[in-house]
C-alpha cells in the first residue's frame, strides 16, 4: 500500500485516495493529422515497462482532483519523488543509481526461495544494502 | 480429571480460577492464564492430532506460533466454529470446546494408520506434483479425498454471530514484539514523546522475559517486563496492543496487525459479556518507523521418530514449566548443539522431575549453563545426539549415539535411555518473516547459523531477529535501536534509555547440527520429520535432490515442505540444510527464503471488517427513493445506485390478486409512455457544470461533434471518444449561458468522464480557461414523457410549452409545482419528453405534485427496464451496453454526430482514419428482427451466416440489446454485425447452447417512428 | 427563455435561485430523509450518548474556482474572512456560521447559512467581473454532519484513512479522504467537533456506517426535520 505525497495538498496520503493514470510525460502530437499511422499508433498504444526508475502519472482522485507525476522504482516500489504537472523529474534512470534486485517472485505457499546455485549466491551478494 | 502434570506452585497462572474445557469430547480443567496447549499438557493429553499425510499420532511440540501439530477446530456451536487455531496461541476460557483438526475419524484410534503403514507408496514425495499433472479435471476428485483425509479444518455452515472491524492507525514508531528488545525499544521511543504502538502476539507482554532464568537489576526478568509495561500503559502517546499479531508488512511501512479482542474470553463477544463489541480488529498501521523485535524460533533437531508425542522443542519445555507450572512428562532427555537449551534440563530438574541425560553434539561444551547442569548432577553425554525416539503413542526411550557431523555418520554404539520426553534444540532461527514481505531477501550468517533480515527502508531490527541473543545485549540493542528509530522519525533529541544490569553468561559456541545421522542409510531409517505439519521427511528432501531438484524452491514444491498454515517456521532451515548436505553445498547456496503475508492465519472476519452485509458496498439513493420503495419498485443496481427497475402492480386474475410479472409490468409501462404519459427518475445521470470563456472550445475538443454555434437555451447530443477513436460515453450538453454549459453523462460514466475532462485540461490544455464540477447529486431529474406529457406539464408549470416557443432540444427555466426548475426538451424514448431538473431537496415535492395532477392522465412511473425497451425501439444506444470500447461512432452509424471539419483535431479524430478503424467490414450496429416474433434473442448471442457450417463457425457479430416490444408485439434486438449496414434484409442465424438456431432479419436500428415525428410534436 | 430568475452576469454564466421561497409552501427533504424513515435518524436532542452525529441540512454550499488572489479579495469583501491560501486550510467567520475551505489550488468550498448562497453568488460574481473564475451551487448535492463526543475520534479511525490524531487533523484543517467505501470531506472546525461533508446519494450509507461502527460506544444520529 503506497504512501504518496500529493504535491498540491502538500501531504502524504494513503494510496486509496489516488488513482494511477499510466506513464507520465506522454506528449500528444501537436498536429495529429500530420503524423503517420505508425507514429499515431505508437502514441496510442506503446508504453515503457522498465525495471527500475519509472515516471507515472497519478491523480489525487478523492482529494484535490489534481494530476501529478511520481518517480517510482518498479523493482523496490520506492517512490523517489512526486512533482506537479508541468515540472520535470529530478531523478531519472539516467542520473539515478539504479538498484537492480532480481529474481524474487512471490510463491503460493507462504515462504519462498530464490534461485539455485550458482546464480543465487551471486544474487545474495547483490542484495542492496 | 486431575491435572497430573501441573506443579503445585510457580507459573503465571491463577490457580484460584479453575476453567473447564472440552477437547475431543473429553472434559478437562485448567487455570486462568493457561493456553489450550498448556492446559492439555497439564492434563497429560499426549495425542492432539493425526498427521496430515501418514496419520501418525502427534502431540504438542512447541509453545508459540511455530507449533506444527496442535492445530485445532474451535467452537462450541456451529456458528462459532474457527478452523486452524494453534492450541499454543489460544488462551483458555471457561467452556472452551476444541477438537483436533485431523479428527477424522478419531485422533485416539488408529483407523487411518493404514495410510501411515502404506506410507511412501500411498503418497510418496512428489505425490502432488506427479499425480496432479494428470488430467486437471480429476483434481476436484483428488482434492475432496485429500481434504477429508487431511482435515484442514472446516468453515462454519452458519452465519458468524460476531462483528469485526478495521482501525486506521498512524504512529511515529511501531514496535513489533514485546520481548526484552521490543520493550526497551518502545520505552526509548515513548520517552521521547513519539506516538508509539507496541504490539505482541501473546496474551501477556514480555516475550522470553516471562520464562527467563535470568535476573534484571537483581530481580526476576519478568518483573522488569511488568514494570516497563506499566510505565508504557500510563503514557498517552503509547498504544499497547497485546494479543495482536503483526501479520503483514507492506510497502512504505504499512503494517497490518490482527488484534484478537474477545477470543481469549469466549466463543463469541456476546458470550464474553461484550455484546456489540468486535471480536477481532485489523489495524492498518502507517508507521513512520518500524522496529522489528520479533525474536527467534528454536529449531528442533531432525532424528528418527522425532514426531512421536513427547518430542518437544527444548525452549517449549521451559515455557511450560516456568510460565504455566506444567511439566510435560516425567523423565527427560535433552538433545542439543548449544548452551541455551540447557535451561530446559535445569528447569525440569528444579520442577522435581528426572533428567535422564543431556546429549550434546559438541565435544567439549563448558559454558556456564553446562557447568550448572553438571553441578546439579545431570549426566552430560558429549559428542553425541539422540538418533531415534522409541515408542508409538508416546516416547518410551531415546537411542543415543556418538556422531561425526562432518562425515554425517554415527561413530559409536547405540545406547537406549529410558525416558518419556525428548527435548531437542538445533539452535535459533531469527523470525525474519515481516522483513521479507516486501521481497527483501534475508542474509545467511555463518556465525549465527541462521538468516537475518536484509535491509528494509524504514525498518529497524532489535534483538534476536538480527542475532542478538544474550539478555544484556538484547536490552542494550533494543534501547539503542528504539532511540535510533525515534530519531529517524523526527525526534532528533531522543536518547536511549538507561539499560538495567544483567549478569553476563559465558557460552560455548554452538555447532552446526540439523539432521542426526542414523545407523541405517537415510532412506531406510525410520522417518525423520523435517516439516511436521506437512509430513515432510528428511528422506523426501533427499529423494527430491536425487530426482534433480536442486533449488530449495523446487524441493519445496516437490515435497510440500513449508506449505499450509505453517510456512516452514520450524522445518524451513532444516530442510535447506538437508538439501545442502545432499547436494554438497552450503545452505545459502541452496537458496534463501522469502516469506509473504500473512505470518499466521487471519480470520476472514477481520479481513472483511464492517464491509459486509448491508455495508458490503455503498448503496446510492436518489431523492425519490422513499417514493419508489413505497410504490413497490423492484430495484436494479446500476453501479452503486439503486434504480427502480420496474413497478409491478397488483392485478386480478382468476379471482385472485397477484403482482404483475416483470414482463407484464414492463409491457404496461411501455404502452403507457407510447400512448399516454410516463415518468422516470433520471437523477442518476452524471451532470457536470462547465464554466469559463473556453468552455465551448473545450467541448469541441472532447466531443466528436460541433459546439461552436450552440446558443444559450439549446441542447445538443454529443459523443465522446478516447483518442483511439472508440466511443467512451455519450450524453446531452446544454448551453446555459455563453460561457456556461451543463453536461450529462451516463450513470456509470459520471466519475470517469469528470476525471477524463480534468485529465485533458490539466495535462494537455491547461491554457484553456474552463472549470469542471460535478453537480450530479445537486439536481434531481424527472423525465415526463409520452403523448400526454405537454398536457400534464401545462398544469404544473409557468413555462410556455407551445411547440414553437419550446422546441425539441430547447431548455427553459421556470417553476414546476412552485419549485424553480430547468426543463429540457430532450427525449430518450422517442416520445414528447420534458426532463425536469430541480434542486434535489425539492424533488419529492415536485414528483408528488406531478402525480397529483397526473392521475387523470394515468401517469405511469417506469423503471430502467422500460427505459431500455423504449430507447432500443428508437435505436438509441447505451454506451457500455451496445458499445464495448471497440466501437467507433462510424460503426454505430452516427457519422451525423462527427465533425470531421472541425479546426482542432479533437480526441479520437486522428484514429478514425487509421487503417483498422476505416475498414469496411468492421462490426456495425444494426437491428435484428427475429423471424419468430415470440423469440427474444439472448444478449451476447453470436451471429453466423451459415448455420450448417462446422464448428468453429465464422462468427460475424453478437446481440448487444434485446427485448420484447409490446408495441411491435415482437421481440427485437440491436446487434453489431460485420459489414452490417450492407446486409439489410439478409437473414442471419443465432445458434444457441441448447442446439436450437434462431433466425433473424437484419433491419434498421430504428424500429418505431423512423422519421422522429413523435418527439417533435 | 421564460421569465428567468437566472441572470447572465459575472463570468457570462447562468445563475439560478433554486429555492422556491418561504411563501411557496414547499417542504424540502434533507439527504437523510430516507434514513429518518428507516429509523436511523432521530429528532435533535435526547439522552447523552458517547458520540453525537447531528445533520446540518439545507445549508448553502458553493464551490469557488479560480486564482487565489482574485478570489481572496472578493471573499474578504463579501464574507469578512480571507481565503485560506495554504493547502487544507479551513476558516470560519466570527459567528462560526460561514466557512471557507481549501479544496485544491484553484478550488474552495464555501458553506453559509441556508438561503444565503444565491445572493452571495451574485455579489461575488459582481465583484469578480471579467476575471476567470467559476462559482457552482452544490447545496442540493451534499449535507453536513457534525460529530462530537469523547469517542468521535475513535469512530473516525474506523471510518477514514486520514490521520485524525490532533497532530494530523489540527483545528482549522479540512481534507478530502476515504470514508469506508466512499469519500467525504473531513473538517476540524474546533477542538470539540469534527464535520463530515457527505454527498447526498451516499448520505444514508455514511449514516449506516457510523451507526454500525459507533454501536459499541453508543451513538445517535440526529437531524431537525425542517
Ligand atoms: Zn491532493
Amino acid at each position: 500500500m503506497f504512501h504518496i505525497f500529493c504535491p498540491y495538498c502538500q501531504e502524504y496520503r494513503e494510496e486509496e485516495e489516488f488513482h494511477p493514470s499510466g506513464q507520465a510525460h506522454l506528449v500528444r502530437p501537436a498536429d495529429p493529422a500530420s503524423v503517420s499511422d505508425e507514429e499515431w499508433g505508437d502514441y496510442l498504444f506503446f508504453r515503457d515497462n522498465p525495471r527500475g526508475i519509472h515516471h507515472e502519472m497519478w491523480v489525487h482522485r478523492l482529494g484535490c482532483r489534481k494530476f501529478f507525476n511520481i518517480t517510482r522504482d518498479t523493482a523496490t516500489y520506492e517512490i523517489l519523488e512526486t512533482y506537479r504537472m508541468g515540472e520535470q523529474p529530478s531523478i531519472t534512470a539516467a542520473n539515478a543509481e539504479v538498484r537492480r534486485e532480481q529474481g524474487v517472485q512471490t510463491a503460493d505457499g507462504g515462504w519462498q526461495t530464490v534461485g539455485a546455485q550458482p546464480e543465487n549466491s551471486r544474487l545474495n551478494e547483490e542484495t542492496p544494502s | 480429571m486431575t491435572q497430573s502434570n501441573r506443579l503445585n506452585q510457580g507459573g503465571r497462572i491463577d490457580r484460584s480460577r479453575r476453567l473447564s474445557f472440552t477437547f475431543n469430547g473429553q472434559q478437562y480443567t485448567g487455570f486462568a492464564g493457561d493456553t489450550l496447549a498448556s492446559a492439555l499438557l497439564a492434563n497429560g493429553v499426549d495425542i492432539v492430532n493425526r498427521s496430515f499425510k501418514y496419520s501418525r499420532p502427534r502431540g504438542i511440540a512447541a509453545a508459540g506460533p511455530e507449533e506444527p501439530n496442535a492445530i485445532v477446530q474451535l467452537g462450541a456451536s456451529e456458528a462459532a466454529q474457527v478452523p486452524n487455531v494453534r492450541a499454543t496461541q489460544q488462551a483458555l476460557y471457561d467452556g472452551l470446546v476444541a477438537r483436533g483438526t485431523n479428527g477424522w475419524p478419531n485422533v485416539q484410534r488408529d483407523v487411518m494408520s493404514w495410510v501411515g503403514k502404506l506410507g511412501g507408496s500411498f503418497m510418496p514425495p512428489g505425490f502432488y506434483y506427479k499425480t496432479f499433472m494428470a488430467p486437471a479435471s480429476m483434481w476436484m476428485t483428488y482434492e475432496k479425498f485429500i481434504r477429508k483425509g487431511a482435515g484442514l479444518g472446516r468453515a462454519p455452515t452458519e452465519a458468524d454471530p460476531d462483528i469485526y472491524d478495521h482501525f486506521n492507525q498512524h504512529c511515529d514508531v511501531l514496535v513489533i514484539g514485546a520481548g526484552p528488545a521490543g520493550l526497551a525499544a518502545a520505552l526509548s521511543a515513548a520517552r521521547a514523546g513519539a506516538r508509539v504502538i507496541l504490539c505482541d502476539e501473546q496474551e501477556e507482554m514480555g516475550g522470553s522475559l516471562l520464562d527467563s532464568r535470568e535476573s534484571i537489576d537483581g530481580a526476576p526478568a519478568s518483573a522488569w517486563a511488568e514494570q516497563v509495561v506499566a510505565e508504557l500503559s500510563g503514557l498517552a502517546n503509547v498504544t499497547l496492543l497485546p494479543r495482536t499479531t503483526a501479520n503483514g508488512y507492506h510497502d512504505h511501512n504499512f503494517v497490518t496487525l490482527h488484534e484478537r479482542r474477545t477470543e481469549h474470553l469466549a466463543d463469541t463477544a456476546a458470550g464474553a459479556g461484550r455484546e456489540g463489541e468486535v471480536r477481532a480488529r485489523l489495524h492498518r498501521v502507517r508507521a513512520g518507523r518500524v522496529v522489528l523485535a520479533s525474536g527467534s524460533h528454536e529449531r528442533p533437531l531432525v532424528y528418527a521418530n522425532n514426531d512421536v508425542p513427547g518430542n518437544l522443542v527444548a525452549g517449549a519445555v521451559s515455557v511450560y514449566i516456568r510460565r504455566f507450572g506444567v511439566v510435560p512428562g516425567q523423565r527427560l532427555v535433552l538433545s542439543t548443539n548449544n548452551d541455551h537449551a540447557y535451561r530446559a534440563a535445569l528447569d525440569w530438574q528444579e520442577a522435581g522431575r528426572e533428567v535422564v541425560a543431556v546429549v550434546d553434539s559438541r565435544a567439549k561444551p563448558d559454558g556456564d549453563l553446562v557447568k550448572q547442569a553438571r553441578d546439579a548432577g545431570i549426566r552430560v553425554i558429549t559428542g553425541s545426539a539422540v538418533m531415534e525416539a522409541t515408542g508409538s503413542q508416546r516416547v518410551s526411550g531415546a537411542k543415543v549415539v556418538a556422531i561425526d557431523t562432518e562425515r554425517f555418520v554415527v561413530t559409536g554404539k547405540v545406547e537406549t535411555l529410558e525416558c518419556d520426553t525428548i527435548a531437542s534444540s538445533g539452535g535459533y532461527s531469527p523470525v525474519v518473516h515481516l522483513a521479507s514481505h516486501t521481497g527483501k531477501r534475508p542474509q545467511w550468517r555463518d556465525d549465527l547459523l541462521g538468516f537475518v533480515p536484509g535491509e528494509v527502508k524504514g525498518m529497524h531490527f532489535a534483538g534476536g531477529v538480527h542475532g542478538v541473543y544474550a539478555l544484556g545485549e538484547t536490552l542494550t540493542d533494543g534501547a539503542d535501536v528504539g532511540a535510533e528509530a525515534v530519531r529517524a522519525a523526527g525526534f532528533e533529541e531522543a536518547a536511549a534509555i538507561a539499560v538495567p544490569e544483567v549478569a553476563v553468561r559465558q557460552e560455548s559456541p554452538t555447532s552446526a547440527l540439523y539432521q542426526i545421522p542414523h545407523e541405517k542409510p537415510p532412506l531406510r531409517a525410520p522417518k525423520q520429520f523435517v516439516d511436521l505439519q506437512n509430513d515432510v521427511t528428511a528422506a523426501a528432501v533427499e529423494l527430491a535432490t536425487r530426482e534433480g531438484f536442486e533449488s530449495i524452491e523446487h524441493v519445496k514444491r516437490y515435497t510440500a515442505l513449508g506449505f499450509g498454515t505453517d510456512q516452514g517456521k520450524l522445518g524451513n532451515i532444516n530442510g535447506m540444510a538437508i538439501a545442502a548436505r545432499c547436494l554438497n553445498r552450503s545452505i545459502p547456496e541452496v537458496g534463501t527464503t522469502v516469506f509473504r503475508p500473512n505470518y499466521t492465519p487471519v480470520s476472514f472476519g477481520a479481513i472483511v471488517g464492517r464491509h459486509c452485509r448491508e455495508l458490503f458496498d455503498p448503496e446510492r439513493y436518489t431523492a425519490l427513493h422513499q417514493w419508489h420503495v413505497e410504490n413497490g419498485a423492484e430495484f436494479e443496481d446500476v453501479g452503486q445506485w439503486k434504480r427502480p427497475w420496474y413497478f409491478p402492480q397488483k392485478r386480478r386474475a382468476d379471482g385472485q390478486e397477484r403482482l404483475e410479472t416483470m414482463h407484464e409490468a414492463v409491457a404496461r409501462e411501455c404502452l403507457a409512455v407510447r400512448r399516454g404519459v410516463g415518468i422516470l427518475d433520471a437523477s442518476t445521470l452524471g451532470k457536470i457544470d462547465i464554466q469559463g470563456p473556453d468552455a465551448r472550445e473545450f467541448l469541441g475538443r472532447v466531443y466528436t461533434n460541433k459546439w461552436a454555434k450552440l446558443a444559450p437555451g439549446r441542447v445538443r447530443y454529443g459523443l465522446m471518444c478516447k483518442d483511439d477513436g472508440m466511443l467512451m460515453d455519450d450524453g446531452t450538453t446544454s448551453c446555459l449561458a455563453e460561457n456556461h454549459f451543463l453536461m450529462t453523462t451516463t450513470t456509470g460514466g459520471a466519475a470517469g468522464v469528470l476525471e477524463w475532462l480534468e485529465l485533458w485540461h490539466q495535462t494537455e490544455w491547461p491554457e484553456l480557461q474552463v472549470y469542471f464540477n460535478s453537480v450530479t447529486d445537486h439536481w434531481a431529474t424527472m423525465t415526463v414523457t409520452g403523448p400526454d406529457a405537454r398536457k400534464l406539464m401545462s398544469e404544473v408549470t409557468d413555462i410556455d410549452l407551445d411547440r414553437e416557443q419550446f422546441k425539441f432540444m430547447d431548455w427553459k427555466e421556470g417553476k414546476v409545482a412552485g419549485v424553480p426548475a430547468r426543463v429540457f426538451r430532450i427525449s430518450f424514448t422517442g416520445e414528447l419528453a420534458f426532463e425536469i431538473n430541480v434542486q434535489a431537496n425539492y424533488a419529492m415535492h415536485v414528483w408528488k405534485a406531478l402525480f397529483a395532477h397526473g392521475e387523470k392522465y394515468d401517469l405511469t412511473p417506469y423503471g430502467t427496464e422500460t427505459m431500455h425497451v423504449l430507447r432500443a425501439e428508437k435505436g438509441l444506444i447505451i454506451a457500455g451496453q451496445d458499445t464495448d470500447g471497440s466501437v467507433t461512432p462510424e460503426d454505430l452509424g452516427m457519422h451525423w454526430a462527427v465533425g470531421y471539419d472541425k479546426p482542432f483535431s479533437w480526441i479520437g479524430q486522428r484514429a478514425l482514419t487509421r487503417p483498422d478503424t476505416a475498414r469496411e467490414d468492421r462490426k456495425q450496429l444494426v437491428g435484428l428482427k427475429p423471424k419468430d416474433p415470440k423469440v427474444v434473442l439472448e444478449e451476447g448471442a453470436q451471429i453466423v451466416l451459415d448455420p450448417e457450417q462446422k464448428i468453429p463457425m465464422t462468427m460475424m457479430g453478437h446481440v448487444t440489446s434485446s427485448y420484447y416490444s409490446p408495441v411491435l408485439e415482437s421481440g427485437f434486438a440491436l446487434a453489431v454485425l460485420k459489414g452490417g449496414r450492407n446486409r439489410m434484409g439478409e437473414t442471419v442465424y443465432l445458434p444457441m447452447s441448447d442446439g436450437s438456431v434462431h433466425q433473424a432479419e437484419v433491419v434498421s436500428t430504428v424500429f418505431i417512428d423512423p422519421k422522429g415525428e413523435r418527439q417533435n410534436v | 427563455m421564460s421569465e428567468a430568475r437566472s441572470e447572465d452576469n459575472g463570468g457570462n454564466a447562468a445563475t439560478f435561485d433554486t429555492h422556491p421561497g418561504a411563501d411557496a409552501g414547499v417542504t424540502p427533504e434533507s439527504p437523510l430523509q430516507w434514513s429518518r424513515v428507516q429509523g436511523r435518524v432521530t429528532e435533535e436532542g435526547g439522552a447523552a450518548e458517547q458520540i453525537r452525529v447531528v445533520e446540518r441540512p439545507f445549508l448553502g454550499h458553493l464551490v469557488l474556482r479560480g486564482g487565489a488572489i482574485t478570489l481572496d479579495e472578493a471573499v474578504r469583501a463579501e464574507l469578512g474572512v480571507s481565503l485560506p491560501g495554504k493547502p487544507l486550510g479551513l476558516v470560519l467567520d466570527a459567528e462560526g456560521s460561514r466557512s471557507v475551505q481549501w479544496v485544491s489550488p484553484d478550488e474552495w468550498l464555501v458553506i453559509v447559512p441556508a438561503g444565503e448562497e444565491f445572493e452571495l453568488e451574485n455579489r461575488l460574481r459582481a465583484r469578480l467581473g471579467d476575471a476567470h473564475f467559476a462559482i457552482v451551487n452544490v447545496g442540493g448535492g451534499q449535507t453536513l454532519l457534525e460529530l462530537s463526543g469523547e469517542k468521535a475520534r475513535e469512530l473516525l479511525m474506523k471510518s477514514v484513512t486520514y490521520d485524525v490524531h490532533e497532530h494530523g487533523l489540527t483545528v482549522g484543517k479540512a481534507v478530502g479522504t476515504v470514508f469506508a467505501k466512499t469519500s467525504v470531506v473531513l473538517r476540524r472546525p474546533s477542538e470539540e467537533r469534527f464535520e463530515l461533508v457527505v454527498r447526498r446519494s451516499f448520505a444514508d450509507y455514511c449514516v449506516r456506517w457510523l451507526r454500525d461502527a459507533g454501536r459499541e460506544y453508543g451513538l445517535r444520529v440526529e437531524s431537525a426535520s425542517h
